[in-house]
């Protein structure tokens, strides 16, 4: 499929032309007068499949899909709403403030279970545990951790092996990295006590998921924490350096979501291609051409839950002291 | 027949009177209410003619007492009120029959025989003529033993000339007494009865014999 | 008799309006009111959630090192969470200058000593319900009053009375059914008294002139009395006519009769041929306005009774032999024979007054033209119908005017001689039809006349 996917080099002048996106392609239909920006946090290869999948129902639109991170699709999303038809981002609390101030449109009649999605304008579409990654070459011979307090054992019992060897989020740029930290420091004091001990180990910041990996595969850090499991296995099909453990103690599951733009034109298109993302992710099998976790949740298992208080950590008061105390534990 | 009449108004009481006693009954008259039940508690009668309207009450009052006493004496009632309704109260009170004012005397006179005859149980007077016997009450003839069966005006022809046994009567006279006065009745009409009797008393005491230009007579012989 | 009488509306229609529309106000009414209450009571519970979510906020607000620093639970707001996922939006001020939040939200209007405040207002394009607390902070640098607003929609708190509306118009509509049930029901109830007295006068024989004794309900004594009133008055004014009537005939009959009786004494004494005609057509003259006395009164009679037939049932053998046996003398008279004939059980439904009056007017008919010694047939037979049939052997119905015969004071041609009215056969006529039934008049082939009355 691939020989009908052109990567245009845009000599348009876009409004957002200035922008600096991570990734820009540009999947062209047979009609050009209908076309969907979609603004994403998401790599392109994990979404092209479900492009394709989504232009083969609805060959006449185009869809220009564009890459950035979470805070910046926040930040140019609600400059100017208008300009975009679907926002998809890994960072639920911002997406949910997003329906929250009334950026999104309402879809109705979408089958999703309740708690996949809020007010009928959030629409989960995958499910995905925050995992530690570790390179087994710096656990041969020594149990490997199962939760985050035997990580923390693990690291005070060797510190030379682990200095600067560790990483993670940096929560100040990133979203997820936030999401997942606030997350965790809600859930337990564990997370306050591992940040002092991975800071004071000299920990590594990074800015996403494929960074963290990229150095974990070649041995620059040994242990990642609070990696996007799904883009590990991803990567984990080519190479068996890498082991993904999902803490035991308690997972931090986050949900990759979608909205529609309360100021779209493209309405009806915008909203099929979330009812189209949702059927594809929502049955629940692996399929062989995305490689995106379906929306399925095993009983027993809970992800972050769509609800207002997700909006608590995005006050600004509380995020200059729950930053500060960050730094305080992993900068120092 | 020994008779009540029971009436206020003394020319009509009279002329019934008349009447009655022509045919040969004795008849007591009363013009008042306490009259009447002083009679009728005192002396015993055949029958009693009772109007309704009374000057000291009515005639009703008079039936109820009667038949209260269990009285069998017959009555009739004569009454100047002729509705259905009337009529039907006087009957269910007791009386035999009635007859509405103004009344025929020949049918007074039927209707007193016919109730007579009802209520024949009490007194059977008979008169006997050597093999004939006479039944007045139930008007049967016997001849020999034999019932002879009369026509009601041959037995009322018989009857009146067995009464006036010897006395003539005109064929005038006869035929006003058996027929009702708007009947036109030839003379000959009587001739026939008379000549229908006299066969059947052929051969016994009795004879009806013929007086030219005057009439006819019945004799015991 | 059956008059239209003018109506103005139903009683029970206009009791069952009356109690409908009370019913339909009273349902309303009670919509409003458990609507209202409702609406309270869900607007108190999300009040109080608001409250207590401003209060933890409130709460977690500490001043450290000059600066005021609200370090909130997850619960504040995770307590605002609702079936229909409304929207929060929130602002924390310091000494009325935004510290956090929202910055357009409306500021908190809070009046001095008021700690607290509910407002509903337009926000974000959307009604929201704000709730508003303050307090004072006391540090270092001095005194400082910190006030926090949290503003929900009310998209769960309109589906809750959607619901409870829904509920209250089902309950309502209900309650409204079940009133008009028993509304029906009551008028009903209130309005048999009244049916069954109309039914207990329509069922009441015409001559049941006597008060009402039944109890009735002490609204309708002022109807049954004035009835009683004004059929007591009819009643004397019938009983004084009837009586009038009565005295009446009594006082022309009884010298009539005097007068008859002696024309009858005379007659016997009487031998010239024209005195006797004069005495006997004065006779007859007597026996005629007797005769038609008697049948305008039974006519008069028979035309009301008709009106107000009562049917019961009759046994029409006993009827017509009692007839008979009543006629016996003056049949005798003539030696005419009554002759009897019927079925085992003849029964029909009708006026025993009526039919015994018809009966008697045929069979006074035929004794009257029958010649002497002859056979009056009288049968009374079930097959087809009821039926009495009287046959005489006099001279026949005139052929001519057979039509008129059952017609008012017509009579035969050749009635001449014979005392009548002409009222006879009208009066049987008239009977007849009463009972749905018919008069048929028929020559004999061998002669004499025959009526059959048939029911």
């Amino acid at each position: 499929m691939r020989y009908f996917i052109t990567v245009i080099a845009m000599f348009f002048t876009w409004s957002a032309s200035a922008q600096d996106w991570e990734d820009r392609s540009v999947f062209s239909g047979a009609d050009t007068s209908q076309s969907l920006r979609v603004l994403s946090s998401t790599d392109t290869s994990f979404f092209e499949p479900i492009i394709n999948k989504f232009r083969i129902a609805y060959p006449n639109v185009s869809v220009e899909y564009l890459v950035t991170t979470t805070a910046e699709i926040d930040k140019i999303f609600r400059a100017s709403p208008e300009d975009y038809d679907v926002v998809i981002s890994s960072a639920m609390d911002l997406q949910l403030k997003l329906v929250n101030d009334g950026y999104a449109a309402k879809i109705a009649n979408v089958e999703t279970p309740d708690w996949a999605k809020w007010r009928d304008s959030l629409f989960a579409f995958t499910i995905e545990p925050a995992a530690i990654v570790i390179n087994k070459a710096a656990f041969l011979g020594h149990k490997i951790p199962k939760t985050r307090q035997e990580l923390i054992q693990s690291l005070r019992a060797r510190p030379a092996l682990f200095q600067d060897k560790l990483g993670t989020y940096d929560v100040r740029e990133s979203g997820l990295g936030y999401l997942f930290a606030t997350q965790d420091a809600r859930a337990s004091e564990t997370y306050w006590r591992l940040m002092e001990v991975m800071g004071g180990l000299g920990t590594k910041l990074y800015c996403c998921s494929g960074a963290m990996i990229d150095d974990l595969e070649s041995g620059k850090i040994a242990v990642a924490y609070n990696v996007l499991s799904s883009y590990a296995k991803a990567r984990k099909g080519q190479d068996t350096s890498i082991e993904i453990i999902l803490p035991a103690d308690f997972p931090t599951t986050m949900m990759r979501t979608a909205i529609v733009s309360d100021s779209t034109i493209n309405v009806k298109n915008a909203e099929n291609f979330v009812r189209h993302l949702l059927d594809i992710q929502s049955e629940g099998q692996k399929d062989a051409t995305t490689s995106l976790p379906s929306l399925f949740l095993n009983p027993g298992e809970q992800t972050i839950p769509l609800e207002p208080a997700l909006m608590t950590y995005l006050d600004r008061l509380k995020r200059k002291t729950f930053l500060l105390e960050w730094e305080r534990a992993i900068v120092q | 027949m020994k008779y009540l009449l029971v009436e206020d108004n003394h020319e009509l009481a009279n002329a019934v009177c008349s009447r009655l006693e022509f045919d040969g009954h004795v008849v007591d008259h009363a013009d008042k209410l306490q009259d009447a039940i002083a009679y009728a508690d005192t002396s015993e009668y055949d029958l009693i003619l009772l109007d309704i309207n009374l000057p000291d009450g009515d005639g009703r009052t008079f039936l109820k007492h009667h038949r209260d006493r269990k009285q069998i004496t017959p009555i009739i009632v004569l009454t100047a009120r002729s509705q259905v309704s009337d009529r039907i109260s006087i009957l269910d009170l007791g009386a035999d029959d009635y007859v509405t004012k103004p009344f025929d005397h020949s049918e007074l006179q039927a209707r007193c025989r016919a109730v007579l005859r009802r209520n024949s149980g009490a007194v059977q007077t008979i008169l006997e003529f050597g093999d004939v016997a006479f039944n007045q009450v139930a008007g049967q003839l016997m001849i020999r033993g034999e019932l002879v069966n009369l026509r009601n005006r041959e037995l009322r022809l018989f009857e009146l000339l067995l009464n006036a046994r010897g006395q003539i009567f005109s064929k005038q006279k006869l035929a006003d007494r058996l027929f009702s006065y708007d009947e036109d009745v030839s003379e000959n009409a009587i001739e026939v009865y008379i000549g229908r009797l006299r066969k059947h008393l052929e051969n016994t005491n009795l004879v009806i014999t013929t007086h030219r230009g005057l009439g006819y007579r019945l004799d015991d012989v | 008799m059956s008059e239209i009488v003018r109506t103005s509306g139903s009683l029970r229609k206009r009791l069952m309006i009356t109690l409908i529309s009370g019913a339909a106000v009273l349902a309303i009414v009670l919509f409003l009111i458990v609507r209202g209450y409702a609406t309270q009571i869900a607007q108190n519970g999300q009040d109080n959630i608001l409250s207590a979510s401003v209060s933890s906020l409130l709460d977690a607000a500490v001043v450290q090192d000059g600066t005021v620093e609200v370090d909130f639970p997850y619960s504040s707001f995770s307590m605002l969470d609702t079936e229909l996922d409304d929207r929060v939006f929130y602002g924390i001020y310091q000494d009325g200058r935004l510290l956090s939040g929202y910055e357009d939200l409306p500021r908190p209007s809070l009046k001095d000593g008021e700690r607290r405040s509910f407002q509903t207002l337009d926000y974000a394009g959307t009604t929201v319900r704000l709730a508003s607390a303050k307090r004072t902070l006391v540090g270092a640098t001095g005194r400082t009053e910190i006030s926090v607003s949290i503003a929900q929609t009310q998209d769960a708190l309109s589906q809750t009375l959607g619901d409870i509306s829904q509920t209250v118009t089902l309950f309502g509509t209900g309650f409204f059914l079940l009133i008009v049930l028993l509304s029906y029901w009551a008028t009903t109830v209130t309005i048999n008294p009244l049916m069954r007295l109309a039914m207990s006068v329509q069922r009441r024989g015409p001559q049941d002139l006597s008060p009402f004794r039944k109890e009735v309900p002490s609204e309708m004594v002022p109807l049954v009395s004035s009835l009683n009133t004004l059929m007591g008055r009819l009643d004397h004014s019938l009983t004084q006519s009837e009586d009038f009537i009565a005295e009446a005939a009594h006082r022309v009959r009884t010298p009539l009769a005097t007068v008859r009786s002696y024309a009858d004494a005379t007659l016997q004494r009487v031998t010239k041929k024209q005195n006797r005609d004069a005495l006997r057509s004065m006779v007859r003259a007597i026996d005629e306005s007797s005769r038609a006395a008697s049948q305008l009164l039974d006519h008069a009679m028979i035309t009301f009774r008709a009106d107000h037939l009562e049917k019961k049932q009759i046994d029409l053998v006993a009827l017509v032999q009692e007839l008979v046996v009543r006629l016996a003398p003056i049949a005798e008279m003539k030696d005419v024979t009554l002759d009897f004939a019927h079925d085992d059980v003849v029964t029909t439904k009708g006026d025993i007054i009526l039919l015994q009056n018809a009966i008697r007017n045929l069979i006074d008919n035929a004794l009257k033209y029958a010649p002497n010694e002859s056979d009056i047939y009288i049968s009374v037979k079930s097959d087809p119908n009821p039926n009495v049939m009287v046959l005489d052997q006099g001279p026949g119905y005139p052929v001519e005017d057979f039509d008129n015969l059952t017609t008012r004071f017509a009579r035969g041609k050749n009635a001449d001689g014979v005392v009548g009215s002409g009222l006879g056969l009208t009066i049987a006529k008239d009977v007849a039809v009463a009972h749905d039934g018919d008069l048929l008049l028929s020559n004999h082939e061998k002669g004499g006349a025959c009526a059959i009355l048939s029911l």
